[in-house]
């Protein structure tokens, strides 16, 4: 098997305040393969916009990585200098956020920006710079490169800026892309143009991407594979269209039904969580689910289940774990094997 | 913005206890539950201070009680008594703690007293400034239009003005007008009006722009959608939105107003010395600093500079911690 | 998920019988965005004005849920602010159960009309002050409008009002920063109720929420309007949140209507080139396979809108008279479209 672009191993995030440390990020574990589009998914408070920031060391304080590694191409990149981590980003991490006015400074033309961010991650003259800045700029489909290279971030529209926010994370050719809600700030007729732009230039690069967004819809027509989080742990990871189509995780499932789409029947009455996800300072104890969860059961309140193999996809879920499993009541197992939850053999055999 | 779950954390902890008891949490609870009062308890620097203000502040309200000699009462003081050093020189007197002047006042007592003096005109040229400046500017941030135009104008011509120039120009309009005998009548009132006017300006620009902000927000839509006039609406639903600020400024204008009144007294346009403020007890200790009874301006002096830079870091520290970017 | 405890959903009202609510006719509004008269007669320039609303109709049927869908620019906040009575239109009518909005001179019927309208905003941070408790905050409207003069009535009331919207009675003691965005917004619409009004304008109500919260929200609106019988004017910008609460739909582009049909017809069939681009735009989460589509372009600016139909830049089917006039409404099917394309073929027009 090949080194994974990025593999984050058991990482912690800690936000220390006042009235005690907050666990933002808790035992957070995925890989992301070379060329490959990871979705991190998650209701605001997840703490998808906190995992990128720790994995680019650009964590506000007072929030600090607590405990875990993380690899970029192999090497650890969660130890690394200030000054290191500096160098690592925009050269081998390239970062594009939600809102393009905050990434390009408004006081600069866009092409000086280019230009300066391609000479300070390769040793070219300033006019083999210009002439790759234009040629970007070209890329991410900006009419007439040459005549706009010269222009203010204020003279273009939000879809044009995300351009050449892309351009600028893409322009020292980064192994790893992280885009944090990308489209967000966009009309829906927009989106659809900056999703497209940045799968293909990413895939022509081969870089990796870690997209994080809340928008299920967004993750479905770009990512190969998805990573669900709920109260800043990992619920559910795998394939896309398992993930999507046969959710393992009694979350995932609830989230997903809870989407309202275009197909089916409109009169019916959407499926709703009941509740909202804890905040972070009264995470309850075993499964951070369990009081939202319809197949709760004695052991999910009373310690934290693992990630566990659900065939198409991996789950958080004590519905999974083989020892565990079979204690749950009958009907849960029954109601959760109709919800189409695939249930380890042990627990089968206790509901045949 | 990856700590978009921070304060939510924080409220987080206090929101079961409510749903526990589902009364309403008492007043005090919720001050000692405050961020304020947490960032008040980090910072041992705003405790000295506001202890320190909270010493001052008593002392001179209970002058009367603590102070050992009524310097305003001619039958208790005696021009024998005149300029005995503080105690621990040689030659004072037991009576005279912090030495006496001139006339044989007790340091301390002028002191007391004229704290209260200090302090008085103080807080009243910043209520003052304070209840014209707010309202000025509410009016100015939420109807806008001409009466915003007319309203900024004048606070630009007034800012053009410095403080101290607005202060004495006042004055000797008053002065000129009250005559030199029932002058030291209205004197107060016309420090608080002289201070208080080169001061509004700030709180209605601070105001006028929180405003702007405010009134743009749903809560007051909603509250107009129910027809409520804007006055309502400005003062039920506006004001308290806007008055974080008003208070850092307030408690920075406290002690810049102290200084004001001293400056001017010690220029000899503030109050008489019959009844001196900290300002007057320099200027009258000023002339005899030289001939080496120098007790009777510093020890002035030193409680005017501590009780202003008290106040001054309080006021710095309110600010910061109304800031929740610096939180 | 089988979540649902929920009843089980009776189907939206039939809009066929039901007498018209809210009449809104040839509603425009213009913004002016010239500078100061005082730079402009230093610095020069003229007058620059954006027109947000442009010549808008629409009714709404009593017990009906009609959803206005434009992206931004397109002024369905615009609308929705005169429709209410915040904002005075430029031009055109708001008839409010036969009181017009902003011309009728009868003081004790537009107080009247004005207790019957209600409105939830987007934002549930912004839109309930942080300083007041939430009781207070729900009693307002009664207090305003003199619903309930005896104190410990109100307070039942508030109670009454915090249950229907499924939060705790006892939760009036509390803060709005106590609550999540969801209990929030709950927390508006037990205020929005607070005056028994028949008409509710929804301004984008869930846009600020998660996912499974707005799943929570949409249900409990519709759920009231079934109780309650209420009237919504819901106004969004996600399709597929339209497609579930809708009778009828419009769409705007730029400040006009382009599409207005029965929610049904237009899901089913679109007919303005726009309307099938915005509904070809939304991500597939079925994972149909089918690529979606981008449309070309972006929104222009407003204030200086293309000429003619303001789509054509961006329309595939655009002919050459799309950049000169501004289409009329052509009736297709149970659709009004203002749409050239609809000119010559299927010209039923008005």
């Amino acid at each position: 098997m090949t080194t994974p672009t990025l593999s984050v191993r058991n990482l912690r995030v800690e936000i220390p305040t006042r009235r005690g440390v907050l666990t933002a990020i808790d035992d957070l574990s995925f890989d992301i393969a070379p060329g490959e589009v990871l979705g991190m998914v998650g209701e605001s408070g997840a703490g998808k916009s906190i995992t990128g920031s720790a994995i680019i060391g650009l964590l506000e304080p007072p929030g600090r990585v607590a405990g875990g590694e993380i690899r970029l191409a192999g090497e650890r990149i969660d130890n690394v200098s200030p000054d290191q981590m500096r160098r690592i980003r925009g050269r081998r991490i390239g970062m594009i956020f939600q809102d393009p006015l905050t990434s390009l400074n408004p006081l600069y033309r866009i092409g000086d920006q280019l230009v300066e961010t391609i000479l300070t991650h390769e040793r070219l003259s300033q006019k083999a710079a210009r002439t790759k800045a234009v040629k970007l700029l070209e890329e991410v489909g900006i009419p007439a490169a040459e005549a706009r290279f010269s222009a203010y971030p204020h003279q273009f529209s939000g879809g044009m800026r995300q351009r050449v926010v892309i351009a600028l994370a893409l322009c020292a050719d980064p192994e790893l892309v992280i885009a944090d809600e990308p489209t967000t700030a966009l009309d829906v007729s927009v989106q659809a143009q900056i999703i497209a732009l940045l799968k293909r230039l990413c895939a022509d690069r081969g870089a990796s991407v870690m997209l994080i967004t809340h928008d299920m819809g967004v993750i479905a027509e770009t990512a190969d594979r998805v990573c669900v989080l709920y109260a800043g742990r990992l619920a559910e990871i795998g394939p896309v269209r398992a993930v999507v189509k046969h959710p393992q995780h009694p979350y995932t499932q609830g989230l997903m039904a809870a989407i309202p789409s275009l197909v089916g029947d409109p009169d019916a009455t959407l499926a709703q969580i009941p509740g909202s996800m804890p905040r972070l300072g009264a995470i309850p104890a075993g499964c951070a689910f369990n009081p939202r969860c319809n197949f709760a059961f004695e052991a999910c309140s009373a310690a934290r289940p693992e990630v566990y193999d659900a065939g198409t996809s991996d789950a958080s879920c004590f519905l999974h774990a083989s020892e565990v499993a079979p204690s749950a009541p009958a009907e849960t197992l029954r109601a959760a094997d109709q919800a189409g939850i695939v249930l380890p053999v042990s627990a089968k055999e206790t509901i045949a | 913005m990856s700590y978009a779950t921070e304060p939510e954390g924080k409220a987080a902890q206090t929101a079961p206890e409510g749903v526990k008891g589902g009364t309403r949490p008492g007043f005090v609870r919720r001050i000692a539950d405050s961020d304020i009062w947490y960032s008040f308890t980090r910072s041992p620097l705003t405790m000295v201070s506001a202890v320190v203000t909270a010493i001052f502040m008593l002392a001179a309200l209970f002058a009367p009680l603590i102070a050992p000699h009524n310097p305003f009462d001619p039958a208790s003081i005696s021009i024998m008594d005149s300029f005995y050093p503080p105690i621990w020189e040689a030659d004072s007197d037991p009576r005279f703690l912090l030495g006496s002047d001139d006339q044989g006042r007790d340091v301390l007592s002028t002191i007391l007293y004229g704290m209260r003096i200090s302090l008085a005109v103080g807080f009243a040229s910043v209520i003052f400034a304070m209840v014209i400046g707010v309202t000025l500017g509410l009016l100015a941030g939420y109807l806008g239009g001409w009466v915003d135009s007319v309203i900024m104008r004048i606070a630009d011509v007034q800012l053009t003005f410095p403080a101290i120039l607005i202060a004495l120009l006042i004055n000797g309009v008053a002065r000129a007008m009250a005559g030199p005998q029932s002058y030291d009548n209205v004197v107060f009132a016309v420090l608080v009006l002289s201070i208080g006017l080169s001061f509004w300006v700030q709180y209605a620009r601070t105001v006028r722009g929180s405003v702007l902000v405010e009134a743009n927000k749903e809560y007051v839509l909603a509250a107009k959608l129910i027809g409520l006039k804007p006055i309502t609406i400005m003062f039920k639903h506006v004001l308290p939105n806007v008055l974080g600020p008003v208070l850092v400024i307030a408690t920075i204008n406290l002690a810049l107003a102290i200084i004001t009144e001293a400056t001017l007294s010690f220029l000899g346009v503030g109050v008489p010395p019959t009844e001196p403020s900290l300002g007057t007890l320099i200027r009258i200790g000023n002339d005899f600093l030289f001939s080496g009874e120098w007790w009777v301006t510093i020890f002035p002096g030193i409680t005017l500079a501590i009780l202003a830079l008290a106040v001054n870091l309080l006021g710095d520290w309110l600010r910061d911690a109304l800031n929740p970017k610096l939180r | 998920m089988s979540v649902a405890a929920m009843p089980k959903d009776v189907s939206r009202p039939d809009s066929g019988n039901n007498k018209t609510l809210v009449e809104i006719n040839g509603l425009r509004r213009v913004f002016d965005l010239s500078k100061p008269w005082l730079n402009r007669l230093i610095e020069g320039g003229g007058k620059v004005t954006l027109t947000a609303v442009d010549g808008v109709d629409f009714a709404i049927r009593e017990g009906e849920t009609y959803a206005l869908v434009g992206e931004s620019g397109s002024g369905k906040s615009t609308i929705a602010k005169m429709t209410v009575g915040l904002l005075r239109p430029s031009a055109g009518s708001v008839t409010i159960g036969g009181t017009d909005v902003w011309g009728s001179k009868d003081a004790e019927g537009m107080r009247a009309m004005r207790r019957q309208i209600q409105m939830i905003f987007q934002d549930p941070f912004a839109s309930l002050n942080p300083r007041w408790r939430v009781r207070a905050i729900i009693e307002e409207p009664i207090k305003a409008f003199d619903l309930i003069s005896d104190a410990k009535d109100r307070g039942e009331r508030v109670g009454e009002l915090l249950s229907l919207v499924g939060l705790d009675p006892r939760d009036g003691q509390k803060f709005p920063h106590e609550f999540s965005g969801g209990q929030r917004q709950r927390i508006a619409i037990a205020r929005a109720l607070a005056s028994n009004p028949r008409f509710i304008v929804c301004d984008e109500p869930t846009s600020a929420l998660d996912v499974s919260v707005q799943a929570q929200v949409l249900n409990l609106l519709r759920d009231l309007q079934e109780r309650l019988g209420l009237t919504y004017l819901f106004i969004s910008h996600n399709l597929a949140v339209v497609r579930h609460v809708a009778t009828r739909v419009g769409v705007l582009y730029l400040g006009r209507l382009v599409e207005e049909a029965p929610a049904r017809e237009l899901f089913a069939s679109p007919q303005h080139p726009y309307t099938k681009m915005l509904l070809e735009a939304v991500p597939d989460i079925e994972m149909g396979g089918s690529e979606r589509q981008s449309i070309a372009g972006e929104i222009p600016n407003p204030v200086n809108p293309p000429p003619g139909c303001h789509f054509h830049p961006r329309c595939p089917q655009a002919m050459d008279h799309c950049s000169r006039d501004i289409p009329p409404v052509y009736h297709v099917g149970a659709a009004n479209v203002r749409c050239h394309l609809f000119g010559d073929a299927k010209r039923s027009a008005r």
